[in-house]
């Protein structure tokens, strides 16, 4: 049932990539239990706005969970902590009245801050770029039934393709780790028949990049498993191990 | 002036093959020579940008959010059509195509949907070889269902996230495009303008939506895929930034803008809860499969649904379309339920819901068995409303989900303007008056992985294209048109919000031009938005600056484009004096109040032709003629 709470908001707030930043607080009133804490934003920037003051950048589109533009850290937890769930999905019917939010961008050395909660993501991007696809060009491909694949396969390969790319994995990691993304690509492609011609070659390549765009390395800590909203299991990270291994050991690509 | 569609001769079934025959073909090192402008990374966008790169043409490619992978059509659940037949019954080419026009209400090219059945096919294999998980049999064989009340099954789907899994497949060729620098991209970045030269489209202008800068980007051929305008009611089921601006401005430079007032409103998304609402959600369709549409007989009841006897309720889908019921199509459904909220039925806070019950479905199938299949589904109701479906019923109401109309094209699916190419839902062509459930993935991959990749071809080995620099006085112009209008805006500092200005003008549309409309209403809100498009330039408040990071400038110039773009539609409903599929005039109904179309005055394409800011637009007329298919009065009892 729809109710209305009175909460503190403090929420990080930053000019410019590096100019330095500061919390500001701000009382939110009468919010209505029913709207999500993006909605929430929106009326603080409606009213911040009527005051002439530079209302908050945050980055949102689809705000249905599935886009994976919106992310900030919410009291500590990527996406707040309801389990499952992304920050467009994060409704105010979670919170109490009185309750104080702290709001913050992801934090990663792989992620600059653009404006407040807004961050730059394009290494995740850069990530796929370097081999996160099967190469077929557009025309010629055979008959969608002339390979069967076996439910299970398919299934698990779904499991992993979807991720959202929101980055909460990153955000979640001690090290700015981006190996649950990183996994999650490789082993929807590295589980279905048409992805294993490359499949050596996509690991080296995805996993250098990584290196090479700032993430850190996983020391297995599993935040990013309990942290994304989407629920892709770690075995993904443990999968792209063994095709780094398989990789490195037994193909000639370097 | 009668709009030529170039539409090839010879029989309807082989219409493309020798269009493709007699298209020019551009020399395979001479590709290189040529640059491509992509505006949208959306399902059209991107499949175009990773096809044309693939043929060797170099490619520029732009979109709004911060990675191509984030586009509106990520968010597609139920699926997309193909006319494989892999259940054997009895599906075709032939039976798609006559659906598609039939679905459409008669108001599509023949030659254009039949193309696009044959085309679908391909657009499933070639997604299978990119890796795309769709769902399969136990035999590992890809399944299929029905979808959105078709009577066969030809809907491939990869769980709740078919348009997810389309994109990132797309996506994932853009990238590899990327790597090898065929295709260099621009995410954060808003077209403002087109920029034509010589009668030719020859760049565009964007803003760079991170440091504000206005930049130039010249080309030899633009491709407009910047999906579609459901966002001017500013509830809708659309992603925030889904906008009308690009193909809007395009109009203004002077391409036909088609059949603006067909609107699809789909029948099950969850109602409004209050006045901070800031987009809806669509819940799949395949909910209808299972779950039965109802309301109280007595809207006095204040008790909850469960207890309300069998007698009491009013399963009014049911009753009206014995034959379709709870399947009835999207246009019909939405109508029906706005007729029992009118009435006084609805339920809910405030009146504009119906329920959607799932408890004979459960009953009959086992909790388990609704669960496997619309587990996500439901879990994803009970975040948003914090109810349990599997308890107590779903509330559930219309809202505006697709736009099918759009920038006018030929066959080639290039605009009035010469090398202006447009697909996907920034388009007018393929669904007529009402789009089928799982058609617009469909069209968008068919547009860009297997037509643009021919026709743009074909334009381009035809074309004389001098040499050109973004020097030219037709940049210089387009960008200070956009910098003074960005100045205006930051200048009036006046009383109400940008989206204050939307959320009314999208009420009014909705009021007035959105599931039933009459000539009375169109009339009444034709001069309301005028008076709110002169109140939003006196009294708007946008803060900030342009050389910045800015999102409320951002949605300003977006809106003030809506404002203007919402009269068109109007001004379009008024002129189609016929009801047909999404386009309902009170006037014009069946006794059974379906839609009663004229088919001796309006089989046709409406196209306007903008004319000045205070001017009335121009009408062009595209006739269609039927030699395949039948007029028929849709009938769903
Ligand atoms: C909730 C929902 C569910 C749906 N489910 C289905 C379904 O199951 N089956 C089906 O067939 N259809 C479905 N549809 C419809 C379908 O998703 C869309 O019609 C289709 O995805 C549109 O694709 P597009 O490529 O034309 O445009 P979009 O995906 O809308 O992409 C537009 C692109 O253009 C860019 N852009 C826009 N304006 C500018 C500008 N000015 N400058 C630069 N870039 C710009 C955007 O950034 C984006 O990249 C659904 C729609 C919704 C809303
Ligand atoms: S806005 Fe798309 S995932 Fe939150």
């Amino acid at each position: 049932m729809n109710k209305f709470i009175s909460l503190t908001l403090r929420i990080w707030r930053q000019k410019r990539p590096n100019e330095k930043g500061q919390f500001e607080t701000y009382p939110a009133k009468d919010i209505s239990t029913d709207i999500s804490i993006l909605e929430m934003l929106d009326v603080i920037n409606e009213q911040l706005t009527l005051e002439g003051k530079d209302p908050i950048a945050f980055d949102h589109d689809c705000r249905e969970g599935i886009c994976g533009m919106c992310g900030a850290v919410v009291n500590g937890h990527p996406h707040g902590s309801e389990k499952g769930t992304t920050l467009c999905q994060l409704h105010m019917r979670h919170f109490s009245d009185g309750d104080t939010i702290v709001i913050e961008p992801w934090r990663s050395r792989a992620f600059p801050i653009i404006k407040d909660l807004a961050v730059d993501r394009s290494a995740l991007d850069r990530i796929i770029q370097a081999g996160g696809y099967i190469s077929v060009n557009t025309g010629g491909a055979p008959d969608a039934n002339a390979i069967p694949i076996a439910q299970e396969a398919a299934d698990k390969a779904m499991d992993a393709a979807a991720c959202i790319g929101c980055g909460a994995c990153v955000a979640a990691c001690p090290n700015a780790s981006a190996m649950l993304f990183s996994g999650a690509k490789i082993s929807h492609l590295a589980l279905l028949p048409q992805g294993k011609p490359e499949a050596a070659k996509r690991a080296i390549h995805m996993l250098m990049a990584m290196d090479a765009l700032g993430f850190g390395n996983c020391s297995n800590e599993r935040e990013c498993e309990v942290q994304c909203p989407k629920e892709i299991s770690i075995v993904n990270i443990a999968r792209m191990n063994r095709e780094f291994l398989k990789a490195s050991f037994f193909s000639s690509e370097k | 002036m009668s709009l030529d569609a170039k539409i090839p001769g010879g029989p309807l079934a082989d219409k493309w093959d020798r269009h493709r025959f007699e298209l020019k073909l551009v020399n395979p090192a001479n590709k290189r020579k040529f640059e491509i402008i992509v505006v949208g990374t959306g399902l059209a966008g991107s499949s175009a940008s990773a096809s044309l790169a693939e043929l060797g043409y170099n490619v520029k490619t732009f979109c709004i959010q911060d990675s191509p992978r984030r586009a509106h059509s990520i968010a597609a659940q139920g699926g997309i059509n193909a006319a494989k037949n892999y259940p054997n019954d009895g599906d075709s080419i032939w039976r798609l195509f006559y659906d598609t026009v039939k679905g459409g209400d008669f108001r599509a090219r023949e030659a254009n949907v039949y193309r696009l059945a044959q085309i679908s096919n391909t657009i499933i294999d070639h997604c299978v070889a990119q890796g795309i998980p769709f769902a399969r049999d136990y035999g590992g064989l890809l399944a299929n269902r029905s979808f959105g009340g078709a009577q066969v099954s030809r809907t491939f789907y990869a769980r709740g996230q078919t348009g997810q899994q389309l994109l990132l497949g797309a996506y994932s060729a853009l990238s590899r495009q990327i790597a090898e620098k065929k295709i260099e991209m621009y995410p954060r970045r808003e077209m403002l303008d087109l920029v034509i030269i010589d009668g030719q489209a020859r760049g565009i202008v964007a803003r760079n939506l991170i440091s504000g800068e206005i930049e130039r980007y010249a080309a030899d051929a633009v491709v407009i895929c910047t999906g579609g305008y459901g966002n001017v009611f500013f509830l809708s089921t659309n992603a925030m930034a889904s906008n009308a601006s690009a193909t809007f401005r395009i109009y203004k430079k002077g391409a036909y803008f088609a059949n603006p007032c067909f609107t699809q409103i789909h029948p099950t998304c969850i109602p409004v809860h209050g006045t901070y609402q800031a987009k809806l959600t669509l819940m799949s369709e395949s909910l209808r499969n299972d779950g039965r549409v109802w309301v109280p007989k007595n809207p006095e009841d204040k008790i909850s649904p469960q207890q309300i006897p069998e007698s009491e309720r009013n399963y009014y889908l049911e009753e009206k379309y014995p034959s379709f019921g709870n399947l009835a199509p999207r246009d019909v459904a939405s109508r029906s339920a706005k007729e029992q909220c009118d009435m006084g039925k609805g339920v809910g806070e405030t009146g504009l819901a119906v329920y959607l019950d799932f408890a004979d479905a459960i009953k009959r199938d086992g909790k388990e068995e609704i669960e496997k299949k619309y587990g996500n589904l439901f879990q994803m109701y009970e975040k948003i409303t914090g109810e349990n479906p599997y308890e107590t019923p779903m509330m559930i109401y219309p809202a505006v989900h697709y736009t099918m109309g759009g920038l006018w094209v030929d066959y080639n699916l290039m605009s009035t303007i010469d090398g202006l190419f447009v697909l996907g839902e920034a388009n007018f062509s393929d669904h007529g008056a009402n789009r089928l459930g799982a058609s617009a993935l469909m069209q968008g991959l068919a547009d860009g992985y297997f037509i643009i990749p021919y026709t743009i071809g074909g334009y381009l080995a035809g074309t004389n294209l001098p040499e050109l620099s973004t020097e030219h006085l037709a940049f210089k112009e387009a960008v200070s048109a956009v910098e003074s209008q960005i100045k205006t805006l930051l200048s009036i500092n006046g009383k109400r919000t940008v989206d204050d200005i939307h959320r009314e003008l999208g009420l009014i549309m909705w009021d007035y031009c959105g599931m039933s409309r009459n000539n009375n209403g169109l009339q009444e809100a034709r001069g309301r938005v005028q008076k709110l498009r002169a109140e939003f330039w006196e009294n708007v408040i946008v803060p900030g600056s342009d050389k910045d990071f800015n999102q409320s400038l951002e949605r300003a110039c977006r809106v003030a484009d809506f404002l203007e773009f919402g009269e068109l539609m109007i001004i379009d409903a008024l002129d189609r004096q016929e009801s047909c599929g999404g386009h309902f005039n009170e006037a014009y109904q069946t006794e059974e109040n379906e839609a009663q179309r004229d088919d001796e005055n309006f089989c046709h394409v409406s196209a306007w032709e903008y004319t000045g800011a205070d001017n009335e637009p121009n009408f062009h007329k595209e006739p269609l003629s039927f030699e395949n298919v039948e007029l028929t009065q849709r009938s769903y009892k």
